[in-house]
């Protein structure tokens, strides 16, 4: 079963013009994909109809089979987690502990199960020791954190994230890196939105590029992102690793695959250099 | 001539134990392109807001040691009086934005400033065609894309003809392609003599342009010096920190170089290459 399948979605904002005009994708079990696109292209409220909070004017959703029309938020948020951009919006408890047992007493689980899952949460996203401080005091990255705990504490089987690198330092970013490969390692499906090409190439392996409403482009991630006249109608560029690689290429000719990662291209470019000494 | 100085500069946030600024003393020159870069949390933006008197005029604490803007001890200057000579545009374009047109936006400071007319259009006029954005003269602010709002923000900050201009993470919120653009503009500006200090993540995109790089881990400087000089010696790595692709790859395949030359932009990079690669 598809944990998503979109079919022929069409979406406006009361009074507005159309913000998806007729959006159709399938995402499997498991699998990891970001969604790109400029601004305004029609992300966060296509993600927002993955969990019901917007219903489809036109097409429909299927969440797990479930048809989003016929399902309450409520019910739709236990298989699907959104993380929004902002985490300030989203808080609201007096403590870090509380905010994150905020969903587990929603969901009436028992008191045990709460300690159990929220403790292990806090160390998952390297939270321990905060427990008790306001949420509002946090750094940035320290609210990022929380906010994704708070979806993670309940094992929602679809991840959502959007923006989850902006501010972020590189320190940050490797951290996340490493939770979303936990994730995937636990049969999650995620889907990012994000502007962070670095990022996304180097941790996602499919890209569905948004423009206007549509979808552009939906592909592998070194399909895309080698792709230079998709990525400029999204107002994108391609990631430093891809753009080096194509100027090598344009400039010698000859280059072997498309590698996303900085590890992968300095091999690539050494089969190309002929044996030099050190300097 | 020095634009920027400071002696021995600590501070702490009123209410916090540790302070963020920890004895910095660094000079900046008229003309620079000063990179700052650094972990969260480190004191990058605090920094920055003692070079026009946000510190210590606005934000409460502690400060020891002197801000020195062009002559003038910033503790017996006025921020208004600082805004001559410094220009700042923060992440988040919306909160600097406050008039219902580009045109009057950009007009809003010169008119403060009690200008004649003629003044006041000849500088919105310069302002406008540096940033590039004649054609958005009489838009709403509100309504345009986040890369254009920021380049607005630039622009009604240079229509004050400050010396020096500030940017505490500017492209945070834009897609790639209008970041890349945005940061070619600054390129622009300070070719035109404009002194440039911005605070960013996007190492890649700005340092093939910085003259100059600080880098600073827990309130303080650990390393500054060019950018080649600074992204060969390996202490931003020990923090956590990237330098940019083009040296990671170059050192990568010629470990032991001259730090005098490292690329620091793709066509650096490439111009090495050609050396290497065999036709």
């Amino acid at each position: 079963m598809e944990a998503l399948k979109v079919e022929d979605l069409w979406f406006r904002y009361e009074g507005g013009e159309w913000v998806l005009k007729g959006i159709s994708m399938k995402v499997s079990m498991g699998e990891d994909l970001a969604i790109v696109g400029a601004n305004g292209a029609g992300k966060t409220t296509l993600i927002k109809h993955f969990n019901g909070l917007l219903k489809p004017m036109k097409g429909r959703v299927l969440v797990l089979g479930k048809d989003t029309r016929k399902h309450s938020v409520a019910e739709l948020s236990k298989i699907v987690g959104i993380v929004f951009q902002n985490p300030l919006h989203m808080f609201f408890s007096n403590t870090v502990w509380e905010e994150i047992a905020f969903s587990l007493r929603n969901f009436n689980f028992p008191e045990e199960v709460i300690e159990k899952r929220v403790r292990k949460t806090l160390s998952i996203l390297g939270l321990e020791g905060m427990e008790d401080r306001s949420p509002f005091t946090l750094s940035g990255g320290e609210m990022r954190r929380l906010a994704l705990a708070c979806v993670l504490v309940y094992d929602p089987d679809i991840i959502i994230m959007d923006e989850p690198t902006v501010g972020q330092d590189p320190l940050q970013k490797e951290i996340l890196a490493e939770i979303i490969k936990m994730l995937k390692l636990q049969g999650k499906t995620i889907i990012v939105i994000s502007h962070d090409v670095d990022f996304i190439s180097e941790n996602f392996s499919r890209i569905v590029v948004m423009s206007k409403g549509q979808i552009l482009a939906d592909g592998k991630t070194d399909e895309i992102m080698y792709d230079t006249k998709i990525l400029r109608e999204a107002n994108l560029v391609e990631p430093i690793i891809a753009k080096i690689m194509i100027e090598i290429e344009r400039r010698f000719g000859r280059v072997g695959g498309r590698p996303l990662r900085t590890f992968d291209a300095i091999r690539v470019i050494r089969s190309l250099v002929r044996p030099v000494g050190g300097e | 001539m020095l634009a920027i100085k400071t002696e021995n500069l600590s501070f702490t946030y009123a209410g916090s134990r540790v302070p963020a600024l920890r004895n910095i003393s660094i000079e900046i020159k008229e003309g620079e392109f000063v990179l700052i870069i650094g972990p969260t949390g480190c004191g990058k933006s605090t920094l920055v807001r003692t070079f026009n008197g946000l510190i210590p005029h606005f934000y409460r604490g502690e400060m020891e040691g002197r801000v020195i803007v062009y002559g003038v001890d910033t503790r017996e200057s006025k921020v208004s009086d600082l805004s001559r000579y410094i220009g700042m545009v923060f992440q988040d374009p919306e909160n600097q934005l406050v008039t219902l047109t580009v045109e009057q936006e950009v007009a809003f400071g010169p008119e403060n400033l009690g200008l004649s007319k003629g003044d006041i259009k000849r500088r919105v006029e310069y302002s406008l065609r540096t940033m590039k954005i004649e054609h958005l003269k009489f838009r709403v602010p509100f309504e345009l894309s986040s890369g254009e709002q920021q380049k607005v923000a630039v622009a009604s900050i240079l229509s004050m003809y400050p010396r020096v201009l500030i940017l505490d993470e500017p492209t945070a919120h834009m897609d790639p392609l209008s970041a890349y653009e945005f940061i070619q503009s600054l390129k622009t500006l300070n070719d035109e003599g404009k002194t440039i200090v911005i605070v960013e993540h996007r190492i890649d995109f700005i340092a093939p342009f910085a003259t100059k790089v600080i880098v600073m881990n827990n309130g303080e400087v650990v390393d500054e010096g060019e950018p080649r000089e600074v992204f060969s010696r390996g202490i931003i790595e020990r923090i956590g920190l990237m330098p940019p692709r083009a040296s990671i790859i170059f050192k990568a395949l010629l470990k032991n170089s001259a730090w005098n030359k490292i690329p620091l932009s793709i066509e650096e990079l490439l111009d090495t290459l050609s050396e290497l690669i065999s036709y």
